[in-house]
């Protein structure tokens, strides 16, 4: 190995095993003498059997202790700031600019109450509407909700939505059927699951998309609608869209772009002229946003004029120059969450998309597929590496490819190559969304975010562990060795018997049966 | 001129790019996409500001035109709340390896793992149930869910929830369980706000899949008898599901210890500042029961060995059980939530520990209290409406003015009154509900009285 890489392994205890019994971290603010001469008993009125009969067992510990183990766990923790990261493929890795980090945390942002008189929060609205406005710029769509707080959120509202006009039109019951396809993403099927659809799967051709025979033989009088990612996650774009969209509306449904990476289509195709009805994007991926270890996030959804009616409550109106936030929506699905929605990942957005322009926006799109197109040229040189379709070799932002004949000369598969990564300070590499039918997969989504010198580093790492495993397979099955941790018992995992979600669910499980409990 | 968020625009490093692909311009690299779809304008947006300064003075020009209720005396609540932020929490949420961090998990993500773990340690103690979830977006969506996963248990399609909900909540529930599941309101009881049991027990049947209930409810009121309600569902083969705000949980009965199936409520209040909504946070438990897990597909982590013996190592618990590879077969959706509020909290709960957590919910039941009574002391003020106990909100009624024209003019005097409930309650008449916290001193209570009893006057 030549690489010099060392995360902190702190081998932090947990923090229920830091402190000692009567220390503290924090005093909240004592009530004053006066209130509490008037109040003297707090639980008055609260019947002694709803009193909390053992405090919580919760940890004593002084503020420095707590501290310094938060600061070690964020040390153990590769996040965009510290480490090359775009393996994490579907994810759109980006960096996250600081400036905008800096504005959230003003109180015109943190110190707002979602309640505020429209008044005198002008500022916060104003974001909102302009990011909607900018939103429908690059996708051709009319209105957004910026509510939905992730990406399936945002499918899933877009199902309702979907719901909603059929119901409209007197064929909610019989449209109950969502096609999608498998190489979509997984909340293309969750989201309208969750909405009360039964789901219509669509299988790659030999091309790596589904064939136009394949969508017209799952179309019928029961279609509500199409949930569609493209490029799917292979990176592979679906050249005949147009004409799925297309039959889609001939047959009655309604067509849902899943925009959650638009990081190589921005300003080079939209979800207009493609014919959808609906779309959303993923402000924590392709708006730079910052993952926030997995949200808060926004997936901002969008929909054509006719469909604005059925969009979640409040929607933001521009009347003269102030504005307002219209709840007079009868026809809305409801909400999706409270509130409008994680309001300070919109301004991280909406600085973002300002920052860049028109021209800085196609210039992301355009270096992302330069990126992701110079990787796989690095990476075609893995010995056993393999593009499972001929169409694999000219992706878009992201990349699937194979390592199976790989797995088959040395016994080392993608996850194990995956996990290793992590000895050379990079973040793993995402092997594939289930199920896997690309075997042995890989795919990285290396953003604009990153240069010519991460993605050799990328490329060096990989063929460096690559060597490895054709000489000492059993060394590289045992890595990582430079991490926080060691490779895990990963069984225990998925064994009811053995896994442990907390110490209490330990407790409960190492209990001895009482007889006659 | 090169931009400051993209490394390789210099025209010699794309060439060498190019070069390597064995492409001869970036537009042969976009052959795969149809002519007839692409997009050959210029994206109608605003000119770019690459420029920082420029930048940063255009958004907080923007900024600016709100005022933040910090920096004003709020009593604003109703399902987001401020409290008291210690600067640990917002020292470790404003890590950048945590705020720039995603799906790195067992290897590259060790510490956010274990911290994530840790949040779900410390919830399970303190609702007393052992598996808690990376927490969803918020109460109401932690509420859903759970309420979803027990007609997904019980095959059964209808729930009763309280009638005091949040109209949000309601609105929440309105999306996510009405299309397929009849969702029944039982009313409260109008002197004490209390859920009126005589009407669940009328309600109950047993094609009920689960009973909701909450402390405190919409209108402030600690509904202690979420233990019979617990109890009554239970006897009808129903699950019990139970909101509580964990601020109070340091002095009440946890929702595990009378038997609740599912507990949910807003981890906001502990270490996250409002941010218009965007600080909230649901939490969710649940027993350790493989069923009940497998349908409710939030994130868990488990505590697992290495290699290295006593090394503590972290992944998900059951992956195969979420969304990502369930997809349309029988999972709920389930994705990207609020681990960073996460984490916060389990830096929050350790801060305060067990006597902290008593003295913070001792002290919000002393104020609210003090501060009900005051206000219902002012002529043309009928408050606390409710005789039930309060935790930290709580309902007033005005005798003849209106809650919006109060509110302008307490507004004008530097006061948020509290949230106006005519649209959400239109049977309460003139009523308010106000959320008085540990931020409030007893001179903040004062000075509310004296101007709200000189608006009224």
């Amino acid at each position: 190995m030549t690489a010099q890489f060392q995360q902190a392994r702190w081998n932090e205890p947990l923090l229920s095993d830091i402190g000692t019994p009567g220390e503290r971290g924090f005093i909240p603010s004592p009530p004053e003498a006066e209130i509490t001469a008037r109040v003297p008993d707090a639980l008055s009125g609260i019947p002694a059997s709803f009193q909390r009969a053992e405090p919580p067992r919760l940890p004593e510990v002084a503020q420095p202790q707590l501290m310094r183990h938060f600061m070690r766990l964020s040390q153990e923790t590769m996040g965009n700031d510290v480490a090359v990261d775009f393996g994490l493929g579907t994810c759109t890795m980006k960096y996250s600019p600081k400036v905008n980090e800096h504005l959230v945390r003003l109180p015109e942002v943190s110190g707002l109450h979602p309640l505020q008189h429209v008044d005198t929060v002008q500022g916060i609205l104003e974001i909102l509407w302009r990011l909607e406005q900018m939103l429908c710029a690059i996708s051709g769509l009319d209105r957004f909700t910026l509510q939905p707080p992730s990406g399936s959120a945002a499918v899933y509202t877009n199902a309702s939505i979907v719901r909603a006009y059929h119901r409209s039109r007197g064929e909610g019951e019989q449209r109950n059927e969502i096609i999608s396809s498998i190489f979509s993403h997984p909340c293309d099927q969750s989201g309208p699951y969750s909405a009360g659809y039964k789901i219509v799967q669509l299988y790659p051709g030999p091309n790596g998309y589904p064939e136009v025979d394949a969508l017209k033989a799952a179309l019928s009088d029961r279609t509500a609608g199409i949930v569609i990612t493209n490029p799917e996650d292979t990176g592979i774009y679906n050249p005949h869209i147009k004409e799925f969209t297309r039959l889609v509306h001939e047959a009655g449904g309604l067509c849902v772009y899943d925009q959650a990476n638009a990081n190589g289509m921005m300003g080079i195709a939209r979800a207009k002229e493609a014919g959808f009805d609906l779309c959303h994007f993923n402000m924590h991926k392709t708006f730079s946003s910052p993952h926030n270890g997995m949200g808060p996030a926004m997936g901002a959804s969008g929909v054509r004029e006719d469909l604005a009616r059925f969009l979640p409550a409040p929607v933001v109106e521009k009347r003269g120059d102030l504005f307002e936030l219209d709840w007079n929506r009868p026809d809305s699905i409801g909400k999706i969450r409270s509130f409008v929605g994680n309001a300070q990942i919109a301004v991280r957005s909406y600085s973002w998309i300002l920052a860049l322009g028109p021209d800085g926006i196609r210039e992301v799109a355009e270096t992302a597929v330069l990126n992701a197109n110079y990787l796989a040229a690095l990476l075609r040189e893995v010995p056993g590496m393999s593009q499972p379709f001929p169409t694999s070799n000219t992706p878009l932002e992201q990349f699937r490819w194979s390592l199976e004949g790989f797995k088959e000369e040395t016994g080392v598969g993608s996850s194990d190559i995956s996990r290793n990564l992590s000895d050379y300070g990079l973040q793993p590499v995402f092997t594939s969304h289930h199920p896997y039918l690309v075997p042995e997969p890989i795919t990285p989504e290396p953003a604009e975010s990153f240069s010519k010198a991460d993605l050799d580093t990328f490329g060096n790492a990989f063929m460096d562990i690559a060597r490895r495993a054709q000489a000492d397979p059993d060394e590289v099955l045992n890595g990582p060795y430079r991490n926080a941790c060691r490779r895990i018992d990963a069984a225990a995992l998925d064994d009811p018997d053995r896994w442990v979600p907390s110490s209490r669910a330990e407790r409960t499980r190492n209990r001895t049966p009482v007889k006659g409990d | 001129m090169p931009h400051p968020y993209i490394p390789n625009s210099a025209p010699e490093v794309r060439a060498e790019m190019l070069r390597v692909i064995g492409a001869g311009s970036i537009e042969d690299l976009y052959t795969t996409v149809p002519k007839e779809l692409r997009y050959n304008q210029r994206l109608p947006l605003e000119e770019g500001i690459p420029e920082e300064g420029r930048l940063r003075r255009h958004v907080s020009g923007i900024l600016n035109k709100n005022t933040p209720a910090t920096e004003m005396l709020s009593f604003l609540g109703a399902g987001c709340y401020q409290h008291e932020v210690p600067a640990v929490c917002d020292e470790i949420n404003r890590r950048g390896e945590f705020v720039t961090s995603y799906a790195g998990d067992t290897y590259g993500d060790h510490g956010r793992l274990q911290a994530l773990w840790e949040f779900q340690d410390l919830m399970a103690e303190l609702v007393e149930l052992d598996v808690v979830t990376t927490p969803n977006y918020d109460w109401s969506t932690a509420a859903a869910m759970a309420l979803r996963s027990s007609v997904m248990l019980t095959g059964r399609k209808r729930v009763l929830v309280p009638a005091a909900l949040l109209l949000d909540r309601r609105l929440v529930f309105a999306d996510y369980l009405s299309h397929d599941v009849q969702v029944d309101e039982i009313p409260f009881n109008v002197e004490t706000g209390l859920l009126d049991l005589d009407a669940l027990r009328t309600a109950l049947a047993d094609d009920v899949a689960a009973v909701y209930i909450e402390y405190p409810n919409a209108l402030g009121v600690v509904d202690y008898q979420a233990p019979e309600v617990v109890e009554l569902a239970h006897e009808h083969g129903a699950l019990a599901v139970v909101g509580a705000d964990p601020t109070g949980l340091g002095l009440l009965a946890a929702p595990g210890s009378f038997g609740a199936d599912f507990a949910v409520g807003d981890v906001q209040p502990l270490g996250m500042h409002m941010s218009y909504g965007g600080g909230l946070s649901g939490y969710l438990a649940f027993h350790n029961d493989p069923a009940v897990i497998e349908s409710c597909p939030a994130f868990i982590f488990a505590k697992t060995e290495t290699l290295e013996p006593g090394q503590n190592g972290f992944g998900y618990l059951n992956f195969d059980r979420t969304h990502y590879v369930k997809r349309g077969e029988g999972s709920q959706n389930g994705g990207t939530t609020t681990a960073l509020w996460a984490i916060t909290a389990a830096a929050y709960l350790g801060l305060l520990g067990p006597q902290g957590l008593r003295e913070l919910g001792e002290g919000l039941m002393q104020r609210s209290r003090y501060a009900a009574e005051r206000l219902g002391e002012i002529p043309g003020v009928t408050g606390p409406r409710f005789s039930g106990p309060i935790l930290k909100e709580f309902v007033i009624t005005y005798d003849n003015h209106e809650v919006s024209a109060v509110d302008d003019a307490l507004r004008a005097r530097g006061i948020f009154g509290g949230k106006d409930l005519t649209v959400d309650f239109p049977t309460l008449g003139r009523s308010s509900l106000w959320a008085v916290t540990e931020v409030h001193t007893k001179d903040d209570i004062d000075r509310l009285v004296e101007v709200l009893t000189e608006v009224l006057a």
